[in-house]
């Protein structure tokens, strides 16, 4: 069922502006890097990002801010969005200071709980907590009800994410195209939620996951997953660069908009996004 | 003592407040909290279970993302460290920015899962290392969580104290506002007072911070400074000397 393309450029080819596209928190060596950054060379626009539930890791908050400092993004709809230790996100935070890009604040459990609902096509989860928070005050897609078997119990609904497509990477695929993502349950939850998957993985093995049951245990089914490309590193923050050393260049060279510019200038970005 | 790191006094600090809890979670972009939580489950012989997000080998979670909150939810989590660009006297944090929402002066990265753990994890631990009157204010520009709730909502949870790099608050959750618990050596209440810019309740005598013994810093700077390195390298480096 999952076609395997052969390139990441020909997975790029598979997304389309105003698409809404969901990536996980970044925490394994997760994020797709390598499809990132083929976004980032390519010309679409308008995206639309949900983040399980925060992009707060040095390299998932890169992928963010690299979206966002490149114009691909409207609106990113998040719980948090940071380089992890390395401090803030600075095109993402430009942008909102700019009024550039809409922000549409979650908390981490509220997204999991909306994609988890989505994952099972229902409208809404609920949710305790929240109440009080401004964060209630901006959403059209949250609203306090009464618990329907307690009246006076307020809880908040959350209406159901359901993304175009989930973007991911993982540690491989079996020659049928699952992807064998170990402990990494949230990559299920946004496969359950999104309309289609694009996957990058670091090799295609020559098996199949259901025949050992340790592994197929730890198994994103064929049945979610559209498209897939076999990226080596694609994980990585730069190709071939230790990420957190990686990670902290870019953050020293994108605190302005020219040296974001001429990071992706120095990376071959810029120069292929104007020959296309 | 002279060579005690503020760091580390403010580990120290964390890791007195967390005595006899069970379970302790720690959230993103927590080196401190994380350093004083592990010094705590030191302490305990084994017995304080500590689970550090963002780091897979320090979590025993198998269900994603999300078995953090819905353990917290039925009340598995005792204790979890929150803070905020802005904290106000009656313990509102704000992790978003400030000026008029959304056209932020500041933007932040969010409110991460404060509007949720705030509200069910009993000990909160609000921690602060610039304590100054942009961060400590009266009122949040933001409420991303609150500090307390009105009769009828869900609210277990709650903060117990605000620790900063001047001083230990405690939080009254009855009166809804903080009181002077310690300051820390080289600080005066006066200073204290100069640099909060909202009010809270003070004692006559305020005692000072104590600092740790040479037991507990031989386990700080030992196999605690070891565990924080593989989680916070860049921290751990800069604090205990450690290899990255």
């Amino acid at each position: 069922m999952t076609r395997i393309l052969g390139s990441v450029a020909a997975l790029e080819g598979e997304l389309s502006s105003g698409a809404s596209v969901i990536l996980n928190k970044g925490e394994a060596p997760d994020t797709p890097m390598a499809l990132i950054r083929e976004i980032v060379a390519r010309g679409l626009r308008d995206l639309h990002v949900v983040t399980l539930p925060a992009c707060a890791a040095p390299v998932s908050g890169m992928a963010v801010d690299l979206l966002v400092g490149a114009g691909r993004v409207a609106t990113i709809e998040t719980s948090g969005v940071s380089l992890g230790e390395l401090g803030a996100a600075p095109r993402f935070t430009a942008a909102v200071k700019a009024g550039a890009i809409r922000v549409i604040d979650g908390t981490c459990p509220a997204i999991y709980a909306a994609v988890q609902a989505g994952g099972k096509s229902q409208p809404f989860a609920t949710l305790r907590g929240i109440i009080g928070s401004d964060l209630l005050a901006h959403r059209d897609d949250w609203a306090v009800i009464d618990n329907p078997f307690e009246p006076g119990d307020r809880v908040v609904a959350l209406k159901a994410i359901n993304p175009d497509f989930a973007l991911l990477h993982a540690p491989f695929a079996d020659r049928h195209g699952n992807l064998w993502i170990g402990r990494n349950r949230d990559q299920l939850y946004v496969a359950h939620a999104a309309r289609r998957v694009l996957a990058t993985v670091e090799e295609v093995r020559d098996i199949d996951l259901y025949d050992d049951p340790a592994l197929i245990a730890g198994t994103l089914p064929n049945l979610y997953v559209d498209a897939l490309a076999v990226a080596p590193g694609g994980a990585r923050a730069v190709p071939g660069q230790e990420d957190i050393a990686a990670v902290r260049a870019y953050r020293d060279a994108a605190g302005t908009e020219d040296g974001f510019a001429a990071w992706l200038d120095a990376q071959g970005l810029v120069s292929r996004s104007a020959a296309e | 003592m002279s060579d005690l790191r503020e760091e580390e006094l403010r580990a120290c600090v964390i890791a007195g407040l967390l005595d006899g809890v069970g379970q302790v979670a720690v959230g993103m972009a927590s080196p401190v909290p994380a350093t004083g939580a592990l010094l705590a489950r030191e302490r305990s012989g084994g017995a304080m279970r500590v689970s550090i997000l963002g780091n897979a080998a320090a979590s025993p979670w198998t269900n994603g993302g999300a078995e953090l909150f819905d353990y917290a939810g039925r009340g598995g989590i005792d204790a979890f460290f929150l803070s905020g660009g802005q904290i106000d006297g009656a313990g509102n944090i704000n992790l978003v920015g400030v000026g008029d929402y959304p056209e932020a002066r500041a933007r932040w990265s969010g409110s991460f899962g404060s509007a949720y753990l705030y509200f069910v994890v009993p000990r909160i631990i609000l921690f602060r290392w610039e304590h100054s009157r942009r961060t400590l204010v009266e009122t949040v520009d933001f409420i991303s969580a609150p500090g307390s709730s009105e009769p009828g909502v869900y609210r277990p949870g709650g903060p117990v104290a605000l620790v900063t790099n001047l001083c230990r608050f405690d939080f009254l959750r009855e009166a809804g506002r903080f009181r002077l618990a310690s300051v820390h050596p080289g600080h005066t209440v006066e200073e204290v007072r100069d640099l909060t810019g909202f009010g809270f309740d003070c004692p006559e005598v305020v005692p000072e911070t104590p600092v740790p013994d040479a037991e507990t810093l031989t386990l700080l700077r030992g196999p605690v400074a070891e565990r924080v390195g593989e989680i916070y390298p860049v921290f751990a480096r800069e604090v205990f000397g450690q290899a990255v």
